[in-house]
């Protein structure tokens, strides 16, 4: 290479300098660095972190490509005395898994992942050995097909009442949103998406309050429902943490203990959560002892943006920002980890093809950090990105082997107010790729005649569900 | 919208089950997926909230009939000069342009207990179409409670925090913004009214109450100008808005309208 590129260590503090064809690039430390190589999205021009120009944006990925991934072990983008997700990473590392590509740069690791030697079993026995930062800076030279090549290698397994993540499965969460929480729409759009074949991964209602007594009625139509007709999944109902924890105490039937997370202390701060809050609820959770396959009892969800949303960024550019909350979800061996990629609205990403980058680079740090990584393939109305843009990414995060994604009414989210993937998009996919649901949901599909087995599509008539109604 | 069906479309056996909720439940299917005439019905739905994204104040019809309330108004703009700037750049739509602050900053007279403004936000159609119904049963009954009025200020590419730097500006005890809410597919031109005690630029969300979802099918202007009027007194007499009211007044103010734009 004639380019002359390198990065001088003087002491502490890292100068990263490069000349590309006569034009001297520098980078003020590694957050500035792995900002700046970002691919393009509103938030870090909003955060005023962005890469001024497209040549400084390629010279800030030369330099990244050149830096040991050792680095990332002595310099941090957050100090540790300012944020416990620091430590955590700090804490958490493992040494041993990280040995066998301790002398890689972030650019040999990326050629590393796309090679053979690269696959299921090195890279689940790689997952402790990596950070969220040298996850997010290799993911920032790779493009779209790196990040789905090497996803799709990944395999991550995690059970409740099924098993999710098996190869060749691809899950749903059942997502039965109504305005004001009534009982009767609820359960109307619970039955329509189970006789659709959606619900395997949970059936997850984003109740309208936080109010307590709402959501434990709820918890018992979910678990009423489930138990009459013996389906094997969980329910979750998506309350901040605290309350959760206060229905617990109650007797209520908690499956899953849910909590929106970030990146940073200061961001979950601003949701109400720290470490050692999670750490109480997971306790409980895995107390209740509800799991027949398995016991992962967390379900996390995150975002692009939300710490630079809470003013917690501390300067990170927002897909790093995004990676280190998975260092947080993966301490808690989560069931499900769900990132709502459109959600945030178009300051943070601005149209569908921000939004298909987001969200394959969030799935690839996920996986590759060892997380059962579902999407939101999602997006609000004042973003620039429609259903075509959905179905793109939707075929794109399928092929990459993506855990799960919602399962929305028509993909029109009434409580919300936004739009993602529908009953019908999840059959689209699974037909197209030969996909089926969770092992347990599928032989319960095929009992209840809801689908054909040989043919994994749905039966003509299908009705057993529909007494259910009379309550 | 005419029938599209056809034998290629198989109906769901169950569609008395939408009768328990607006969601787009029992659509049947063709193959796997969805009938072309849902898929026609959604997409219209999507045309209006994008329309909604993208439409502008009426400034005419407003002024018009704001001099037959007799109500003094003037037309500010922020520093976001179009719709994409408004978009991505949420600081811009926070703060006047350079020529909107100055002219208010000059404005002679100051002091009043509440400042009203109305901002396009995400659907400048919603204010189009509620905010003067609103302003009818509001105005009178603020002033029959005694509270001085602030010009109205009519902000082209507001965000909900413009509302402190002009209620700032105008040295009001109160600022109350009526501000069209992030269109839904369900409804395009909902109208959301914030209200923020001692309004100062730096506040957050925290600091404000909030009435949302006021629209032909959410609420009725009847009842946001009631809840308006209670926030109003409850605000003025205790001296504080947002978090600490709302425990206070003990949930008047509705979940839902947590929904920030």
């Amino acid at each position: 290479m004639i380019n002359t590129i390198n990065y001088i260590r003087k002491s502490w503090n890292m100068a990263y300098k490069t000349s590309i064809r006569n034009i001297a690039y520098s980078f003020t430390d590694l957050k500035d660095l792995m900002a700046k190589a970002s691919p393009f999205r509103s938030g870090d021009a909003l955060a005023g972190l962005a890469a001024e120009t497209y040549h400084e944006r390629v010279a800030a990925q030369f330099v990244l490509a050149d830096l040991p991934l050792k680095v990332f072990l002595s310099e941090f983008v957050i100090p540790c005395e300012e944020d416990e997700i620091t430590r955590l990473i700090i804490d958490t590392h493992n040494k041993a898994a990280f040995g066998p590509i301790d002398y890689f740069t972030v650019g040999e690791f990326r050629d590393w992942l796309l090679s053979d030697e690269a696959d299921a079993y090195s890279l689940a026995a790689l997952a402790s050995g990596l950070t969220p930062e040298m996850v997010a800076a290799v993911s920032k030279v790779m493009r779209n097909q790196d990040l789905i090549a090497v996803a799709n290698k990944c395999e991550v397994i995690t059970a409740f009442r099924n098993t999710i993540g098996l190869k060749g499965r691809f899950s749903t969460r059942l997502q039965p949103n109504h305005p004001t929480d009534d009982p009767r729409g609820i359960a109307a759009s619970i039955i329509d998406g189970l006789l659709y074949g959606s619900g395997d991964a949970v059936i997850g209602i984003n109740p309208a309050t936080d109010n307590p007594e709402t959501v434990l009625k709820l918890l018992q139509l979910i678990d009423r429902l489930r138990q009459h007709y013996d389906i094997p999944t969980q329910s979750c109902v998506l309350t901040h943490l605290t309350t959760t924890l206060e229905l617990i105490r109650q007797d209520a039937p908690v499956d899953l203990a849910f909590q929106s997370i970030a990146g940073t202390e200061k961001a979950n701060s601003s949701f109400g959560v720290n470490i050692s809050l999670i750490e109480e609820a997971y306790q409980a959770t895995l107390e209740l002892n509800r799991g027949t396959e398995g016991n992962n009892v967390m379900y996390f969800e995150t975002g692009q943006g939300s710490c630079l949303s809470a003013n917690a960024h501390h300067g990170v550019d927002q897909q790093t920002c995004e990676a280190r909350a998975y260092a947080l979800a993966r301490k808690f061996k989560p069931l499900l980890v769900n990132s709502v990629v459109g959600f945030i609205g178009p300051e943070y990403l601005y149209d569908g093809k921000q939004i298909i980058r987001a969200a394959l680079e969030d799935h690839f740090c996920g996986k590759l950090l060892g997380l059962p990584m579902g999407v939101d393939i999602c997006y609000t109305n004042h973003a620039e990105a429609d259903q075509d843009d959905m179905d793109n990414l939707l075929t794109l995060l399928a092929v990459a082997g993506c855990t799960f994604i919602m399962g929305v009414p028509g993909a029109d989210d009434i409580m919300l107010n936004y739009q993602s993937t529908s009953f019908h998009d999840a059959l689209y996919i699974r037909k197209l790729l030969g996909l089926r649901p969770a092992p347990e949901f599928e032989d319960w599909l095929v009992k209840r005649g809801i689908f054909d087995r040989e043919t994994g599509v749905l039966q003509d008539k299908r009705k057993g569900l529909l007494n259910v109604m009379n309550f | 919208m005419g029938a599209l069906k056809n034998r290629f479309v198989k109906n769901d056996l169950y569609s008395d089950l939408k009768q328990f909720t607006q969601a787009r439940i029992a659509v049947g299917r063709a193959g796997c997926s969805m009938p072309l005439n849902e898929l026609l019905e959604f997409k219209m739905s999507h045309a209006h909230a994008r329309d909604a994204v993208y439409s502008e104040l009426d400034l005419q019809l407003i002024s018009n009939e704001l001099k037959v309330i007799d109500m003094e108004h003037y037309i500010l703009k922020s520093k976001a000069i179009n719709r994409s700037s408004y978009l991505s750049r949420p600081d811009w739509g926070r703060n006047l342009s350079d020529e909107s602050f100055q002219s208010l900053k000059i404005y002679p007279r100051k002091g009043y207990d509440v400042s009203l403004v109305l901002a396009d936000g995400l659907s400048a159609s919603a204010i189009n179409q509620h905010a003067l119904p609103l302003l009818h049963e509001l105005v009178p009954q603020l002033g029959e409670m005694g509270y001085t009025l602030a010009p109205l200020i009519l902000v082209q590419n507001g965000r909900v925090a413009i509302a402190d730097q002009i209620a700032s500006l105008l040295q009001a005890s109160l600022s109350i913004i009526f501000i069209g809410e992030r269109p839904g597919l369900t409804c395009p031109d909902s109208m959301g009214a914030y209200l923020t005690y001692d309004p100062k630029p730096g506040l957050t969300d925290e600091s404000r109450n909030c009435i949302s979802n006021i629209s032909v099918q959410g609420l009725d202007y009847i009842t946001a100008a009631e809840r308006i009027l209670y926030l109003v007194n409850e605000s003025m007499s205790r001296k504080l808005s947002g978090v600490l009211l709302k425990e206070i007044s003990g949930g008047q103010e509705k979940e839902e309208d947590k929904r920030l734009t």
